[in-house]
């Protein structure tokens, strides 16, 4: 029995961590964020390069069919570094769209081209996961028209995968003629997210209409676990990020972290998140290998995560003083990463909802 | 990850299901075994008897002090703990003879020692309690001021000792006491090993907020017992004090019996109504219930990776400190769940007619305890800080008359 990471999984962890570690000073992410693509080519390029595209797609289309357990250990890394690359989206949900429901020349097509880094996309799930505002798709004779909100790295994507009703998925190309493709300002800027306005865009379904409701489940559950361990990433680097301030900083003539207010802070903060490091892998596992169990698991490790990571960011901004609030120290990055995360597949309130609901909990 | 067992394990589990399919009928209840303050019942004892034949208790405690002898296995450990739960059966005595004592002697006690009270303590036939706090040793343990002299072959003690749970239907006491006034104040301390039927020694009950006595003061006055009821050596009793409190710790986070509490709650709150809607139907305690559920399986599975972690030989960090004091809390939450969902009905205790099935309300009083014995939650946040994450303790000062730090 090995509850964690294999020997090789220790290796992916290393190689995926140093390379982003070392793409993502903070003046890069403030020129990231700047930017507001949600997208860097050189990172996206070397991320590609180590073969992290591929890790939940089968040998026989490029990948290495490593699993989500994988990209899970992956996902943790990118939210360390709060690295603006559509993975989730890319590697992960479009993947298990394809790989669900795609047909054999859908699945030869696309997910050769990720495995291999030649394309992008971006994915829209809130017709499944709760509709905005005016926001909504209709399907009639092959074309699709309405809104959609909060297309995950759908700013800059290649091609646009989104949920129609709970049961249908679509694909779009971004250069289609009718899509207009607009910016939605979140204030984390490390990820492309976007408004989409289609009148008539052409559009190849994946699977047919109506057929998809368990491969559109299984990405929400797929994506909830990875939004969960970006989460937990982003949290962890602002925990020791606080305890190493504590240490460093120096008030009436004693380090900050010699304190108990400070000391018990972060006690409380570690003693909150080594449990969702091990809830999150569980969930990642589950999907891999016990998929009777992974729905509830994702629900509760991205319900459990969100609540954490936001008081772990609170306490590690208030750790860090007036220094905390500036752009400076720069912690807001990964607090806003933690803030988009918590809403994006359905806040806490939602996931646990669907976890009471899985359980037969809900009339 | 891996968390396939190995054939012998599933093996195992069968058997382990085999015998509670066979004893359960038969079995004590868990009230019986370890909720009731008296002195075991022979029919308790029987159980223990069985328990530790089959290796279900004791386990690994040698044979040749009465324990079945077998070999350390976490997983196996971990499959009784599962399947003693998921039957609702008792997996033995737990009084602090048989966590902290039992297993203190085996590390430092002498042949003779471990001879002598190994095995009826594990049989349940010598009960034991703990002397270490005291009115002005709470979180400060080491600056206990019970005291024993020598005088020729005994040690005389006198002193006052607090929370000494089981103390009135003890046989024995293991008791922390200053022998060595002029060492500093962790290198004076012996730990000894008093009969309760000593002259000398008057116990008194301490009522608690659950109502019922838990716990007692205990005050010696003259206490005389033989020098060789030590284990180690004098001076050396704090020492083998934190070998047990290490024991103590292990003892008070058990995430299984909170999921046994989980799904007592989940029974609760499908039946309890108000206005005849179930509390299970109403959003706001349905979303407290999923809250709790997301914490303690965070906990369960953390539980998990620690036993994994040990198994494949991983250095012990800051993750096995958090357990105790998470685990308090989530229970405390737990309990205060099942009173709300109760409402008015949640106040009622102690057998009132209208209460449910379990006593939620004694439950959630009873649940202060874990959040403060043991070491209080405070202490255990500088432990995690201290131990855990290398923060630096608070500087020693030097106070005046008044209590206030000299500056």
């Amino acid at each position: 029995m090995n509850f964690g990471l294999s020997d090789e999984q220790v290796l992916l962890q290393d190689a995926i961590r140093g390379f982003l570690e070392e793409q993502t000073p903070l003046d890069n992410i403030r020129e990231f964020a700047a930017d507001g693509n949600g997208l860097q080519a050189n990172i996206w390029q070397g991320l590609i390069e180590l073969g992290a595209t591929g890790v939940i797609i089968p040998e026989q289309f490029g990948g290495s069919d490593l699993g989500m357990f994988d990209a899970t250990v992956i996902m943790e890394a990118i939210g360390r570094t709060v690295a603006p690359v559509p993975y989730i989206s890319t590697a992960v949900l479009a993947p298990i769209a394809l790989l669900g429901s795609g047909s054999d020349a859908q699945q030869q097509d696309w997910l050769n081209k990720i495995s291999a880094g030649d394309v992008t996309f971006g994915v829209g799930l809130t017709e499944a996961t709760g509709v905005r505002r005016d926001a909504g798709l209709t399907l009639a004779d092959g074309k699709i028209s309405g809104k959609a909100l909060f297309v995950i790295d759908g700013l800059k994507a290649d091609q646009l995968l989104l949920a129609v009703g709970t049961d249908t998925l679509v694909m779009v190309n971004a250069n289609a003629s009718g899509l207009t493709r607009n910016r939605l300002n979140v204030s984390d800027k490390t990820r492309g997210m976007a408004e989409l306005l289609l009148d008539q865009v052409d559009c190849e379904l994946i699977g047919t209409p109506g057929s998809a409701t368990d491969t559109i489940a299984r990405m929400i559950d797929a994506g909830r676990i990875g939004l969960a361990a970006e989460s937990f990433g982003a949290a962890e680097i602002l925990f020791y990020r606080a305890r190493d301030y504590a240490l460093e900083r120096n008030q009436f003539e004693r380090p900050i972290g010699s304190f108990q207010s400070i000391k018990h802070l972060c006690a409380e903060m570690i003693a909150d998140l080594e449990p969702c490091r091990s809830l999150i892998w569980y969930a990642a596992y589950a999907y891999d290998e016990l998929p009777e169990e992974v729905s509830l698991m994702a629900c509760h490790a991205k319900a459990n995560t969100q609540e954490i990571a936001k008081v772990v960011a609170r306490s590690a901004t208030e750790i860090h003083g007036g220094m905390g609030f500036t752009d400076l120290m720069g912690l807001h990055y990964w607090l806003k990463r933690i803030e988009l995360n918590r809403q994006l597949l359905g806040g806490p309130e939602a996931t646990r909802e669907a976890a009471a609901r899985l359980q037969g909990l809900v009339a | 990850m891996n968390l396939n067992f190995s054939e012998e394990h599933e093996n195992f589990r069968k058997e382990v299901q085999a015998f509670l399919k066979e004893h359960k009928a038969t079995a004590p209840t868990m009230k019986a075994v370890n909720g009731t303050s008296a002195a075991p019942t022979p029919e308790v004892k029987r159980w223990q008897k069985i328990l530790i034949e089959n290796g279900y208790t004791a386990r690994t405690i040698p044979k040749e002090y009465g324990g079945y002898g077998g070999e350390t296995d976490l997983i196996k450990g971990l499959i009784i703990q599962e399947e003693f739960i998921a039957a609702d059966v008792s997996t033995g005595l737990t009084g602090q003879g048989i966590s902290m004592l039992v297993p203190t002697l085996l590390e430092l006690g002498t042949e003779e020692q471990k001879q002598k009270w190994v095995g009826p303590t594990i049989r349940g036939e010598v009960v034991w309690c703990q002397g270490y706090s005291e009115p002005g040793a709470g979180s400060d343990l080491a600056s206990l001021k019970t005291k024993a002299v020598v005088e020729g072959d005994q040690f005389v003690i006198n002193g006052q000792k607090i929370w000494t749970s089981s103390a009135h239907f003890s046989d024995m006491c293991f008791i922390l006491v200053r022998t060595e006034p002029d060492a500093p104040k962790h290198h004076g301390i012996s730990y000894l090993l008093m009969p309760m039927t000593t002259p000398g020694i008057e116990v008194r009950p301490l009522v608690t907020i659950t109502g019922d006595a838990m716990f007692n003061e205990v005050f010696l006055t003259d206490v005389k017992i033989g020098t060789d009821q030590i284990v180690d050596q004098r001076g050396k009793g704090w020492m083998v004090a934190n070998a047990t409190l290490k024991h103590e710790r292990g003892m008070i986070g058990n995430p299984a019996q909170t999921e046994a509490n989980l799904n007592a709650l989940i029974k609760l709150m499908k039946t309890e109504t108000c206005d005849g809607i179930c509390a299970v139907d109403m959003p706001v305690f349905r979303d407290r219930l999923m809250r709790l559920q997301g914490r303690l399986l965070g906990l369960k599975l953390h539980s998990l990776r620690l036993l994994s972690d040990d198994l494949n030989g991983k250095a012990p960090d800051h993750s096995g400190l958090i357990v105790k004091y998470s685990t308090a809390y989530l229970n405390h939450e737990l309990y205060s769940l099942g009173v709300d969902v109760m409402g008015e009905l949640g106040t009622l205790y102690d057998g009132d007619a209208y209460q449910s099935e379990l006593d939620w309300q004694k439950m959630f009083l009873g649940s202060f305890s874990s959040i403060i014995g043991g070491g209080t939650a405070q202490i255990q946040k500088n432990v995690i800080s201290e131990r855990g994450l290398g923060m630096p303790r608070e500087p020693r000062v030097t106070l005046d008359s008044k209590g206030w730090a000299m500056m």
